[in-house]
C-alpha cells in the first residue's frame, strides 16, 4: 500500500462518525463578515491607504501623471542610485528623467549580480488600504518575484483610485491566483527580538510607493 | 513503520521541568515583557475591526468543513498542485517525510539548503535528518537563526527565541556567526536594528548561492493548487524565489477549499499573530512559473498524527489551528514556565492539547501535557478559529486517567488507565465510600477536628506530591453539622 493510500485510509475512517453531508461549499459557509470596514469616498479610500502604508514606514508620495517621471527621477537621485534594476514592460515614459544605469531584467541575471543594484523601479497588480498593502503578481510591468527583493530600495508606482481597493477581500476577487503573488505592506521588518517590530531584515529595507493620479492638480506628499 | 516523533526525545514530565523554568529569572523577565508587549498590541489590532466574531466563525466553519472532507480535499488538493507543474508525495510519517527530502535534496547533486521557519520540518526533525546525510541546512528567520546558532531548542511558535533578550542574542552572534559563514561585525550592540542587519549580512550569501529552498506553508489552496506563506522579514522570499528547487512539507489540516477562503484567513492570522493589520510579505505560488523562481517545486503532505487526531470527535478541533501564537502570548502557565517546558516544538495551550495527540500519551511528558494549564480559559478567548482548548485538555486528563479507545496510526486501540493515579483513584473511592455513609463521615469530621492541632503541612505518602503544590485546608474546631445541631443553624446566636 502507498501512503497516499494509507493517508486517505486513515483520513476516511477517522471520519467514519462524521454524518454524511452534501451540503455545497458555497452555502456551508456562513460569510456575514464584511466585505469592506466602514464607508469611504473613493478619495477617503486613497487617504486611508497612504495613511496606513506610512503607518507601517513605508515612504508615500503623490503626483499626477505628468509629474510621475520627474518623481521617480528624483527620488533614485536623492537616495544616490547608481543603478536600477526595471521590469522588461515598465511604461518607458515613467523612466526619462532617470540618471542612474538602467538595467532591464532578464533571466540570465543573477541573483549576485541584482545583489548589486541599488533600486528597482515596478508598477502593481493592485492595493488595499484597510492593510496599506501593495500587491505584485508579475505582470510584465512589475516583473519576476527576485527584482523587487534583492535590491535594498523599492519604488512602486500605485496608479489611483483604479488600482486601490478598500480591504483583503476586494483585493483577493481581484487577483489571479495562478500568477505568483507578493503581497507588500512596508519595509521588510522582524518582531523576533523581544516580539517588538523593527523594520529593515532581508528585503528592502526602503519602500517608496508613489500614488500616482490622473487629475492633475495632486500635491506631492513627500 | 516508527512511531510519530515529534522534534525531540524523551523529556521530563511538564511539571518537573516547568519547576526549573519558573524558577530562572532571566527567562521569567524575558517572556513576561514578550509576552505582555504583544498582548496589548492583538488587543488593539483586533479592535480595529468590527467584524472580529464574524469572521473568527467562518475561519472556524471553513477549517471544520475541510476537515470534514478532508480525503476529498487531499485527492483535488494533488491534482490541481499536479497540474500546475508541482510534483505531490504524500509521507505517513516524520521518518518518511525526511526521507523523501533527504532524496529529493540529493537528487539535485546540493549539499545545502536554505529553510524559511515552518513548524512542520521542525516538528519531524527535518535538520537533524538532513545532518546525518551530509546536507547542512541553514535557518534564515531571525528568531530560527538565533536558535540554530545557540544550539537551543525552540520556544514559542511564532518567536521561536522568544526566552532570549537582545544581549543574550548579541552574545550569541558575536560568538557563533563565524562558525558558519560570515561573522558578525566589530563591536556589534544590542540595538535590535544593528542585530536584524547582522543577520542580513550573514544569511544574504547563503540566499544568493542557494539551489535548494525548504518552506512549510500556512495555508493550500484545494481548487487552485495555491500555496501561501504568510512572514516579516523577506528571508521566506529568498528561499521561495531564489533557489531553482522548492520543497515544501505542509501538515495535511493546512487546506482550505477556496481562494476566497484566504480573505478571511488574512485578515485573522496577522492580527492574531504579530499583532500587526498586514505581515510585511505574503508570497502565494501555485506550480511552478515560466522564468519566475524554481524550476522544480516539490509538495510533501504530512501525516504524523493528524489523522489519528482526526479520529477524535472532541480533540480534533486542534486540526483547526493556523499556528498564529495567540494562545501563548495570553497564557499565565506558558509566561512562567516557558516554551521548553512542554517538551514539544508546539508549546503552550496548544502544544498541550496537540503534542498528547499527534504522539500519544504514552511518556511522560505527554500524559503530563493536558494538566499544564489552570483551565482560565484565555486561549479559546483570544484563538480566531474558535478552538476550545480548554475542553479538549478536560478531555485528554479523562484519557489519560481513565484509558480507552484511541486511534494510533491508523489503528484503534484500547488505553489503559494511568498507574500514576491510582492513588488519586483510591482517595476518590474512599470519599465516595464516606458520603455514602453518614455516621462515618461524623466520626471522621470530629476526629479530624479534634486532631487538627496536630495535623502535618504536607501529606506523607504518595499525597505528598500532591500537597507538594498545593496548601492543605485547615479544619474548623467543630464539623459544620455539629455547629448546626447545637445552634439550630445559628438561630441561638452561638458563634
Amino acid at each position: 500500500m502507498s501512503s497516499r493510500e494509507r493517508i486517505l485510509g486513515r483520513v476516511q475512517r477517522a471520519l467514519t462518525d462524521v454524518r454524511e453531508d452534501d451540503t455545497p461549499y458555497e452555502q456551508a459557509v456562513r460569510r456575514d463578515y464584511l466585505r469592506e470596514h466602514g464607508n469611504r469616498t473613493v478619495e477617503e479610500t486613497v487617504d486611508l491607504l497612504a495613511e496606513n502604508l506610512a503607518d507601517y514606514r513605508a515612504i508615500v508620495h503623490r503626483c499626477a501623471e505628468s509629474e510621475l517621471a520627474a518623481v521617480i527621477g528624483r527620488l533614485l537621485s536623492e537616495r544616490g542610485a547608481g543603478s536600477v534594476v526595471v521590469p522588461p514592460g515598465l511604461e518607458p515614459s515613467w523612466l526619462t528623467a532617470v540618471d542612474a544605469e538602467q538595467i532591464t531584467d532578464r533571466a540570465e541575471n543573477t541573483p549576485h549580480e541584482l545583489d548589486r543594484v541599488d533600486s528597482v523601479v515596478t508598477a502593481c497588480a493592485v492595493a488595499a488600504a484597510e492593510t496599506g498593502t501593495i500587491v505584485l503578481d508579475g505582470s510584465p510591468d512589475q516583473g519576476r518575484r527576485r527584482i523587487t527583493l534583492v535590491p535594498d530600495h523599492h519604488i512602486c508606482v500605485v496608479r489611483v483610485p483604479d488600482q486601490v481597493v478598500s480591504s483583503v477581500p476586494q483585493a483577493l476577487q481581484r487577483l489571479d491566483p495562478t500568477r505568483p503573488l507578493t503581497w507588500i505592506s512596508g519595509p521588510s521588518a522582524t518582531s523576533d527580538i523581544e516580539l517588538d517590530r523593527v523594520e529593515g531584515v532581508h528585503g528592502p529595507r526602503t519602500l517608496e510607493v508613489v500614488l500616482v493620479s490622473d487629475q492633475p492638480s495632486a500635491e506631492d506628499n513627500s | 513503520m516508527s512511531g510519530t516523533f515529534v522534534g525531540m526525545p524523551a523529556f521530563p514530565a511538564f511539571p518537573v521541568a516547568a519547576h526549573e523554568a519558573v524558577n530562572n529569572q532571566t527567562l521569567r523577565g524575558n517572556l513576561r515583557h514578550a509576552t505582555h508587549t504583544i498582548r496589548a498590541k492583538r488587543a488593539k489590532a483586533v479592535a480595529e475591526v468590527s467584524d472580529w466574531a464574524e469572521l473568527r466563525e467562518a475561519g472556524k466553519q471553513i477549517k471544520d468543513h475541510t476537515l470534514r472532507h478532508l480525503d476529498r480535499y487531499l485527492v483535488q488538493l494533488e491534482e490541481s498542485v499536479t497540474a500546475a507543474g508541482g510534483v505531490v508525495h504524500w509521507a505517513a510519517d516524520a521518518e518518511e517525510a525526511n526521507r523523501i527530502v533527504v532524496q529529493l535534496v540529493q537528487e539535485t547533486g546540493e549539499s545545502e539548503v536554505v529553510k524559511v521557519k515552518s513548524m512542520a520540518t521542525q516538528e519531524i526533525g527535518l535538520n537533524e535528518a538532513l545532518e546525518a546525510e551530509g546536507i547542512r541546512a541553514y535557518e534564515t528567520d531571525l528568531a530560527e537563526l538565533i536558535v540554530q546558532l545557540g544550539k537551543d531548542r525552540p520556544s514559542h511558535i511564532l518567536v521561536p527565541a522568544i526566552h532570549r533578550n537582545r544581549g543574550e542574542i548579541r552574545e550569541i552572534f558575536a560568538r557563533e556567526m563565524s562558525e558558519w559563514g560570515r561573522p558578525a561585525p566589530e563591536g556589534l550592540t544590542d540595538t535590535p536594528a544593528e542585530l536584524a542587519e547582522a543577520a542580513r549580512l550573514h544569511l544574504r550569501e547563503k540566499f544568493l548561492r542557494a539551489k535548494v529552498g525548504v518552506s512549510g506553508a500556512n495555508f493550500m489552496v484545494a481548487d487552485t493548487g495555491t500555496l501561501v506563506v504568510v512572514e516579516s522579514e523577506g528571508n521566506g522570499r529568498m528561499c521561495l524565489t531564489l533557489p531553482e528547487t522548492l520543497i515544501s512539507v505542509v501538515g495535511i489540516e493546512k487546506i482550505v477549499p477556496t481562494w476566497q477562503d484566504l480573505e478571511v484567513f488574512l485578515q485573522t492570522l496577522p492580527r492574531s499573530s504579530t499583532a500587526e493589520r498586514m505581515n510585511p510579505y505574503t508570497s502565494t505560488w501555485t506550480g511552478t512559473t515560466d522564468g519566475d523562481g524554481p524550476r522544480a517545486f516539490h509538495l510533501v503532505l504530512l501525516d504524523n498524527g493528524r489523522s489519528d487526531t482526526l479520529a477524535d470527535e472532541v480533540g480534533r478541533q486542534a486540526l483547526r489551528c493556523i499556528r498564529c501564537s495567540a494562545c501563548l502570548n495570553v497564557c499565565p502557565v506558558y509566561e512562567r514556565a516557558g516554551g521548553h517546558a512542554y517538551g514539544s516544538v508546539y508549546p503552550g495551550p496548544i502544544g498541550a492539547i496537540l503534542s498528547p495527540q499527534l504522539r500519544g500519551t504514552a511518556s511522560e511528558i505527554d500524559a503530563s501535557l493536558p494538566y499544564a494549564s489552570s483551565l482560565c480559559g484565555a486561549c479559546y478567548e483570544v484563538c480566531p478559529v474558535a478552538i476550545d482548548i480548554p475542553e479538549v485538555l478536560v478531555h485528554l486528563r479523562e484519557r489519560v486517567v481513565e484509558g480507552g479507545p484511541v486511534t494510533r496510526e491508523g489503528n484503534k486501540v484500547v488505553l489503559r488507565p494511568a498507574k500514576g493515579h491510582a492513588a488519586e483513584r483510591a482517595a476518590m473511592r474512599a470519599a465516595r465510600w464516606t458520603f455514602a455513609h453518614p455516621g462515618a463521615l461524623r466520626t471522621g469530621q470530629r476526629l479530624a477536628s479534634r486532631t487538627r492541632r496536630f495535623h502535618p503541612r504536607s501529606l506523607p505518602g504518595p499525597g505528598k506530591a500532591w500537597s507538594g503544590t498545593r496548601e492543605l485546608p485547615t479544619v474548623p474546631a467543630e464539623p459544620f453539622r455539629d455547629w448546626w445541631q447545637r445552634t439550630h443553624g445559628g438561630k441561638d446566636g452561638a458563634k
